[in-house]
């Protein structure tokens, strides 16, 4: 198959370990498969069956009419697909663009999201006074009802009565007519700065943890033959954090990219072209209007550009660390 | 290999597992809701109601003690689940897919032609009209929205909202103006009260839901359908498209509406900006009476008329024909209980009762509404609801016209908010979309 | 210490900007709890005119909220639980071991990741139907049902973690607890588990939020009884009004318990867990 190394991840550090002899091991073998059985048969069962329906449901013409006996519905074959890629016609140009938009929005929010998460991680990497306290303030975002998070954010970006546009224009003194953040161009904007507030606190609990795994001694042996902080960032945190950080922004990227309720909850049903984020696009076109194959088409198809994407970055990542 | 050969078999075989018992939802036995056991004297049938009052709470509490009455009366126990509108629709799809249904469902009448091409909900012919009491006891308008026409309906009214032009007395009386009695007259007079930051008209501009129910409206006034009688869409044609653009022209031309409604996505903040003054007249449902109260409004400060037509209108049609029907579930095991429940709704009596705390009218012929004690309020919705108003489309494609052109006209009044010009052309190439979009989702 | 000016500047401006991102909008929640309902609909202003606690009240009637929270942290703990147990497990299993199916699998449960979660709602509902009429086991509309489709949720992401973090942590451990006698389990609770201590609680505390915060499978998979938080909250807005300052009072409230277990586990990110192990 196309990625076979999945997670081949190296270290660096840790001296060489002992070389792999392949002897029989009667005794041990069925240990890996055993361990792996609880996680298999609950991934198979809430996972992996629902997806296996879900790319069956997309060759169905799966409408109102048929939702109560899927065995009636009439198999359509690649129609749901051929009008979702239809760039002329109304269904694929909107789902290009949504497309588009969340491509834009991914690569913003997990890149800020990261470089903010790391930065806070290794600000506090070093024992300082109120430490402990920074790092639980920090997570409070994660901590709060993603509900109520967004909807704090919802009062503040309004146009007339947020605390956004007060501050920078009544406060501030700032001239002009106030901008509309939620609806608009302006909208991209805001729902980038909601989605980074939301990640970024994620993406620094996972790197502080790694960070921490860190042995001290290292740094301070680098620090006696001279290296300032920013060459010790580069020379040892970032490739001992690279197991961690591989898995980090892989994930972080794929569920950016899925993100449903940032938008949901901030844009409610009116969800304007320029925030139109994918996974709330395809909960359009099927949920809300009962064509569910249509919307498993559409799944389909980000399914596969994502695991296209996953696969490249692993190809890349393993050629990375195998040269190094 | 051996890990993925096994997997594989399992998953194929799961999966035909759960194909199987998908193509076999229509027989009863396989599944069941979870009370529906005819247990005791007179069974128990499970009852989904919808969100009518002002809290999932307070609906339980209104309802709870007709509950009891009509367990005294029949014997019959009913489980009650009161769901807010976030999820209902969402509920009864997983009810339908999966056949593990209530017996009864409040629905939004203006889903009734949806749910009803589902085949999953019973069609109520003259036997079951029987048995609730007969077909004529409703306010014919009500009825229309039970199902399509002519097919036997599968849902009957059991609460009616209609909306009605609410305006500001004071704020009339001392512009020296009357209520308008047709849209003209409605414009000139919301300019006027346009002045001194205080605005004549506030709208739900950013809810696709009232953007959608208005270019119904105004398509009426116009004489104009949204789907011709072979059910495909007609959104482009002309009656359709000016009746969209005087609604946007409020923002856009007449500039009576201030442009942050651009972002009011449901009707509470129009409300809340006419209890507190700031506008002179809104368009509701007659369910805004609570919340105006609420926030401070006495009802002898605002009076209600119905919303105008155009001098030339070919129709006064002055509102959708809104509210909740009663729907029964086909794989019911109850039907004889369900029924009864539904004659005990529908019945005078529950009427009167529930009427007052969910701001409803009455889908009863003859009867009183008592939703609010301004008498003229009262005979103002009612006249609007049995005379003046028109059901939605009763396809099964309505609810894609609201999603699609109410979001078109959400995109448009953001537009004329961020200062863009939507002309009539723009609209006619929106509506034009709109009908592409309910066509691939055929 | 490797303390120098550069990287004491860095702190202080890092730490002031995230700061001031992260607490604007928590100071927003906090001051509409603490308003009447009209001023939070009104314009925003930063100090409130008129405090009121009364939403801190009123949100324990509007909602059963009290019950909601019960049932969120019954289900996400179990969740939790569950999930690390198993991912625990796994990522042993990938970490320490080369066996056929390892790439199947790995590549498998990443790709669950890719598919929108809205889409796995009604396979998923089906799925429990069926279950229920062919076992007996009712899920849908229980605690049990939620809890064993959290933590499939987490388990994908809490296993590649793991195995992320397990693969940092130097052979050598476990090599030295085999030769101490211990076999591979017991490498894992002895040496390898306290080792990747900060790995295990930052998974547990994903896997945790994760339970608590989903909003979707929630609505459909519960009923009254055994509604969770996270959907509960929703239902602040009503037909007639959408109580703002509940909502706001309402997060607060049931995110100080959060907070405060976060403020104790922050307690394992310490430094060094593997210093010093291996000698």
């Amino acid at each position: 198959m196309a990625v076979a190394t999945a997670p081949t991840i190296t270290t660096e550090a840790p001296p060489a370990s002992p070389p792999k002899r392949r002897r029989p091991r009667p005794s041990g073998w069925w240990l890996p498969y055993a361990l792996l059985a609880p996680a298999i048969v609950f991934e198979l069962v809430i996972h992996v069956i629902p997806m296996v329906t879900g790319i069956w449901m997309s060759f169905l013409k799966l409408t109102k009419a048929f939702i109560s006996n899927w065995g009636n519905a009439p198999v359509t074959g690649l129609k749901n697909y051929q009008v979702a890629l239809d760039f002329n016609g109304a269904v694929g140009s909107a789902l290009l663009q949504s497309f588009l938009v969340t491509c834009a929005f991914t690569v913003l929010v997990v890149g800020i999201s990261w470089t903010l998460g790391m930065a806070a991680a290794v600000a506090l990497q070093g024992k300082f006074f109120g430490r402990g306290f920074f790092r639980t303030l920090f997570l409070v975002p994660y901590a709060l009802p993603m509900y109520a998070g967004i909807i704090a954010w919802k009062f503040m970006l309004q146009k007339d009565t947020g605390a956004i546009n007060h501050f920078v224009y009544d406060n501030l003194g700032v001239g002009g007519e106030k901008p509309f953040w939620l609806i608009g161009n302006n909208s991209f904007a805001a729902v980038v700065v909601v989605a980074i507030w939301r990640l970024w606190p994620f993406a620094f609990l996972m790197l502080m943890a790694g960070l921490q795994s860190i042995p001290t001694d290292v740094y301070e042996a680098s620090a006696v033959d001279g290296a300032k902080p920013f060459r010790q960032w580069r020379s040892i945190t970032l490739p001992m954090v690279r197991p961690v950080n591989m898995v980090l922004l892989l994930v972080m990227f794929l569920w950016t990219f899925n993100d449903f309720n940032t938008p949901f909850v901030l844009f409610g049903n009116a969800q304007p072209p320029a925030g139109d984020l994918i996974s709330f696009h395809i909960y359009n076109a099927s949920f809300l209007t009962w064509n569910f194959g249509s919307g498993a088409a559409m799944s389909v198809m980000l399914l596969l550009f994502l695991l296209l994407v996953s696969g490249i970055y692993l190809i890349v990542l393993n050629r990375r660390s195998q040269r190094a | 290999m051996k890990i993925r050969t096994l997997a594989a078999t399992a998953a194929i075989a799961a999966l035909a597992l759960t194909t199987a018992a998908c193509g076999g939802n229509s027989n009863p036995s396989s599944s069941s809701s979870a009370g529906s056991d005819a247990s005791g004297s007179g069974g128990t049938i499970t009852y989904w109601a919808s969100n009518q009052g002002t809290s999932l709470d307070n609906d339980k509490q209104v309802l709870t003690p007709q509950l009891e009455k009509f367990t005294k009366q029949t014997g019959i126990k009913v489980n009650l689940e009161v769901i807010g509108w976030n999820d209902l629709q969402t509920r009864i799809q997983t009810a339908v897919t999966s056949g593990q249904a209530p017996d009864v469902v409040n629905i939004g009448n203006t889903w009734a032609a949806s749910l009803q091409s589902t085949g999953a909900f019973m069609p109520f012919d003259d036997a079951a009209f029987k048995a609730i009491g007969g077909k004529d006891k409703f306010v014919k308008t009500a009825m229309d929205t039970g199902g399509a026409p002519g097919q036997d309906p599968t849902s009957v009214p059991v609460y009616g909202l209609a909306y009605g032009l609410y305006y500001n007395k004071a704020m009339f009386s001392a512009a020296g103006l009357t209520p308008p009695n047709n849209w003209e007259d409605l414009v000139t007079d919301a300019k006027k009260l346009t002045s001194g930051g205080k605005y004549g008209f506030a709208l739900a501009a950013g809810s696709y839901t009232e953007n959608a129910h208005f270019a119904f409206i105004n398509a009426a006034q116009n004489g104009a359908d949204l789907f011709d009688k072979d059910g495909k869409p007609t959104f482009s044609s002309d009656g359709v498209v000016t009746g969209i653009e005087r609604y946007l022209d409020l923002m856009q031309k007449d500039k009576v509406v201030n442009i942050g409604n651009a972002q009011y996505d449901n009707g509470t903040k129009a409300v809340n900006d006419f209890a507190t003054g700031k506008v002179a007249m809104i368009l509701n449902q007659n369910n805004a009476d609570n919340s105006i109260v609420a926030n401070g409004m006495t009802s002898d400060k605002y009076g209600v008329v119905p919303f105008p037509a155009p001098s030339n209108a070919s129709a006064q049609t002055a509102s959708h024909v809104a509210g909740i029907n009663l729907s029964i579930f086909k794989n019911t095991k109850n039907q004889d209980a369900a029924l009864k429940f539904v004659n005990f709704m529908t019945s005078a009596e529950t009427q009167t009762a529930l009427g007052k705390p969910f701001s409803s009218l009455p889908v009863l012929n003859a009867a009183t509404p008592n939703f609010t004690d301004n008498a003229d309020e009262a005979k103002t919705f009612s006249d609007i609801y049995a005379t003046k108003s028109k059901p939605l489309p009763l396809v099964p494609a309505e609810d894609q016209f609201e999603s699609t052109v109410g979001k078109a006209m959400n995109q448009m009044f953001a537009t004329i908010a961020s200062g863009g010009t939507v002309s009539t052309d723009d609209i006619r190439t929106a509506m034009k979309t709109a009908e592409q979009q309910v066509a691939a989702a055929g | 210490m490797r303390e120098t000016n550069g990287s004491k500047a860095f702190r202080v401006i890092v730490v002031s900007l995230l700061t001031v991102f992260t607490v604007v909008p928590i100071y927003v929640m906090t001051t509409s709890a603490m308003k009447p309902l009209s001023d939070v609909q009104g314009p925003f202003t930063w100090w409130p005119t008129s405090v009121t606690f009364a939403p801190f009240i009123d949100m324990w009637k509007t909602v059963p909220l009290a019950s909601y929270f019960v049932n969120s942290v019954i289900v996400a703990g179990a969740a939790t639980i569950l999930s690390l147990v198993i991912a625990v497990f796994a990522a042993y299993a990938i970490s320490r071991y080369r066996f056929r199916g390892r790439s199947v699998f790995s590549t498998t449960i990443l790709s669950t990741q890719m598919f929108p979660g809205v889409l796995f709602l009604l396979p998923l509902f089906l799925i429990f139907v069926n279950v229920n009429s062919a076992v007996g086991i009712q899920l849908v509309g229980t605690r049990a049902g939620l809890v064993v489709t959290y933590l499939t949720f987490s388990l994908p992401f809490a296993i590649w973690m793991l195995a992320g973090y397990f693969d940092g942590i130097p052979r050598d451990l476990d090599e030295a607890a085999k030769v101490d006698g211990n076999g591979p389990m017991g490498a894992l609770w002895r040496v390898v588990l306290p080792a990747a201590r900060p790995g295990l609680v930052a998974v547990a505390i994903y896997s945790f939020m994760t339970s608590w915060g989903e909003v979707l499978f929630a609505s459909v998979m519960t009923t009254d009884a055994n509604r969770t938080l996270a959907v509960g909250l929703q239902l602040y807005s009503t037909q007639t009004n959408v109580y703002w300052n509940q909502i706001m009072a309402a997060s607060l409230v049931v995110s100080i318990p959060v907070v405060v277990g976060f403020l104790l586990l922050q307690r394992n990110f310490v430094a060094g867990l593997t210093a010093g192990a291996v000698k």
